[in-house]
């Protein structure tokens, strides 16, 4: 049976966090937690498989004991199963630290649940916005990664081959790799489905499985979370952007208005800078 | 069945510690059919400054097929030494045999500082090569700057764009980044300057491209918001996604594209190609209107060198004005297309500027 492994992570919700204009500090205070809208993304398309393939869906997920509800979530939506890593020691990780607990977790969901076929994740995180740890991930399991997924077009059990289209900024790539491989997905690949009623029954009853350091035994603890973090943050700050003198035209009137507008820019350099002159 | 190929995972690689022979700043060239992007040289130019500061060599990178012009490209905007890796392999980017040229030429020459446009493949790439060495990683960079002890200085929004962080990477070398397009200015293309070319033999392992590329479909429709000479920008204020066609209609009779705040994308009224901001795309066209947008930091921050900039606001205290060098506090549902309007009106007719023209403000900021 195809073995997939969603990645998700709990995050602020970043639409929700502002700036104290006093102190210049960030209120967190009061902001909702929920689950990187692009890992839901990697979520339903993994569901989608296992609603035409039939397979088993294993969520896995970084974070504080808190997590465990964003993981029931991915289980009221269909996930088998879901393991949440959770230690202090993984506290303050950047991107290279996380892939490395991420990565040895997704080993030793092989290990319990059979070889992964495909890991997906969301493109980035709203909170890091990087879009490292992905391609961190499949580096260390050493599978092929197809980042930046819009569409998945196929997949073909019998050579196990998988068919993705990737969006790139100047058009769309279709690439074809075979399995295990690593999907980054963005928003336009589906639409993530709602949970059922079942769904939010066996969720209510579910028991994430957590997992702390000493899960691991091989564990090397210099590369986890802040010690294990060659990135550090020297300084954080809000910038200024420069203010300039506004000149405010007549608005009563939207064509004396337009017309207005035009004279001004006419009688600067812009008409010969954009070629209209 | 095919024979699936034998896994090597690598976690807990180490790696070694002595980073005094590394020297020089990277960039690596990102190119298309031999195409550079922009992006590209852009980060050549600033990675010059860097370079010079350092009083190290500046050194490009260029992997591809047939792409010896872009190496000597390399070198007309700025690169000191370009290595080339040229392989009928190398055609279309792919993760692994890219990856396997970026680790020789690093392990090889030793850059201290390896840079790289936070494109698609920019990150991908990135994202893949730091966690081999392994080294630390800085996406989105839109400051870059280098201090007294050779570290690099990597600023980068966070906090969804409402902060602005500076990275360090104290450890390891080489320190890495990859950094935003339209931030940074090109050194003009000058003949003149000449690089040393050194060739990179091919590290090809027939494992590595297992991975297909069977097509790439060029989209027309996508909006190119970084080359773009006028953005007509829409925000929340639009009310819905409908009113973008109004502005569309305002950017095509100015010959320009259509943006977007972050707001409007995060609605849903409009794609992610057109935002606007710090992570979307930081824009420099000559003339910027904005509409309906209110004027947070980190779309601001994303326009702020926009030649000059227009704002249509129906509140005349949104904090857009404060940055606009003209302003119009109104109905942009009426003034949008009155605005269109005479614009069309006056670059099809011919019509000379009617009404007093008033001398030219202190406000524009020319060039």
């Amino acid at each position: 049976m195809l073995h997939l492994v969603v990645c998700i992570k709990q995050v602020p919700d970043s639409r929700e966090i502002r700036i104290d204009p006093k102190t210049n500090t960030l209120v967190r205070l009061g902001v909702p937690a929920i689950i990187n809208y692009y890992d839901l993304h990697g979520l339903e398309e993994a569901l989608r498989l296992k609603d035409e393939f039939g397979a088993r869906v294993t969520v896995v997920s970084m974070g504080p004991p808190s997590a465990e509800k964003a993981l029931r979530q991915c289980v009221s939506m269909g996930a088998d199963e879901a393991v949440l890593v959770s230690d202090r020691a993984f506290a303050g990780a950047d991107t290279l630290a996380t892939s490395y607990v991420v990565a040895l977790t997704i080993q030793k969901v092989e290990e319990r649940w059979g070889t992964v076929d495909i890991v997906f994740c969301g493109k980035q995180t709203l909170d890091g916005d990087t879009g490292q740890v992905g391609p961190g991930v499949a580096c260390r399991l050493d599978i092929d990664q197809l980042t930046y997924v819009e569409k998945l077009e196929s997949l073909d059990l019998e050579t196990r081959e998988v068919t993705v289209h990737r969006h790139l900024e100047d058009g769309v790539e279709r690439v074809k790799a075979r399995l295990p491989v690593l999907i980054t997905a963005l928003a336009e690949l589906n639409r993530p489905r709602r949970a059922s009623l079942p769904g939010i029954l066996r969720a209510a009853r579910y028991q994430p499985i957590v997992w702390t350091t000493n899960d691991f035994p091989t564990i090397d603890r210099a590369k986890i979370g802040l010690r294990g973090s060659p990135t550090i943050v020297s300084k954080t700050w809000v910038p200024e952007p420069k203010q300039v003198q506004t000149e405010w035209l007549p608005s009563e009137d939207s064509a004396a208005a337009a017309t207005a507008l035009l004279d001004h820019l006419y009688s600067t350099d812009l008409p010969q800078k954009l070629g209209w002159a | 069945m095919a024979e699936e190929r034998k896994r090597k995972p690598m976690i807990g690689l180490q790696s070694d510690t002595d980073w005094s022979e590394y020297r020089g700043v990277m960039v690596v060239v990102e190119q298309r059919a031999g195409v550079a992007k922009a992006v590209s040289w852009q980060l050549l130019g600033e990675a010059r400054r860097l370079a010079d500061k350092l009083e190290s060599p500046l050194l490009a990178l260029v992997i591809g097929h047939q792409v010896q012009g872009l190496a000597r490209e390399a070198g007309y905007h700025g690169a000191d030494r370009v290595y080339i890796c040229d392989s009928p392999e190398l055609a279309s980017y792919r993760t692994r045999p890219y990856s396997r040229v970026c680790l020789y030429v690093i392990r090889e020459y030793k850059p201290e500082i390896v840079l790289m446009g936070a494109t698609y493949a920019g990150r991908d790439l990135a994202g893949a090569i730091a966690t081999h060495l392994p080294t630390g990683l800085t996406a989105d960079s839109t400051q870059l700057d280098v201090d007294d002890e050779r570290l690099l200085l990597a600023s980068r929004p966070a906090f969804s764009e409402k902060m602005l962080a500076t990275i360090l990477c104290k450890q390891f070398k080489p320190q890495m980044a990859t950094a935003r397009a339209g931030v940074f200015e090109a050194l003009p293309r000058d003949e003149a300057r000449s690089a040393e070319i050194v060739v990179v033999p091919p590290q090809i392992d027939p494992e590595d491209i297992s991975t297909q590329v069977l097509g790439f479909v060029e989209s027309l429709e996508r909006v190119n918001l970084e080359d773009a000479d006028v953005i007509v920008a829409g925000g929340r204020g639009l009310g819905g996604p409908g009113a973008f066609s109004l502005l569309k209609e305002l950017a095509d009779a100015l010959g320009g594209e259509v943006g977007a705040s972050r707001a409007a994308v995060d609605l849903g009224w409009i794609g992610h190609d057109h935002q606007v901001g710090q992570t979307g795309t930081t824009v420099r066209p000559k003339l910027y209107i904005a509409v309906g947008i209110s004027g947070a930091v980190q779309h601001v921050v994303g326009m702020q060198n926009s030649t000059y900039i227009v704002a249509i606001n129906k509140d005349s205290e949104a904090p857009i004005f404060r940055f606009a060098n003209y302003g119009i506090k109104g109905d942009l549902f009426q003034i949008v297309p009155a605005l269109a309007q005479a614009v069309r009106a006056r670059r099809s007719g011919g019509l000379s500027p009617e009404g007093v023209l008033e001398p030219m403000s202190a406000a524009g900021r020319g060039e």
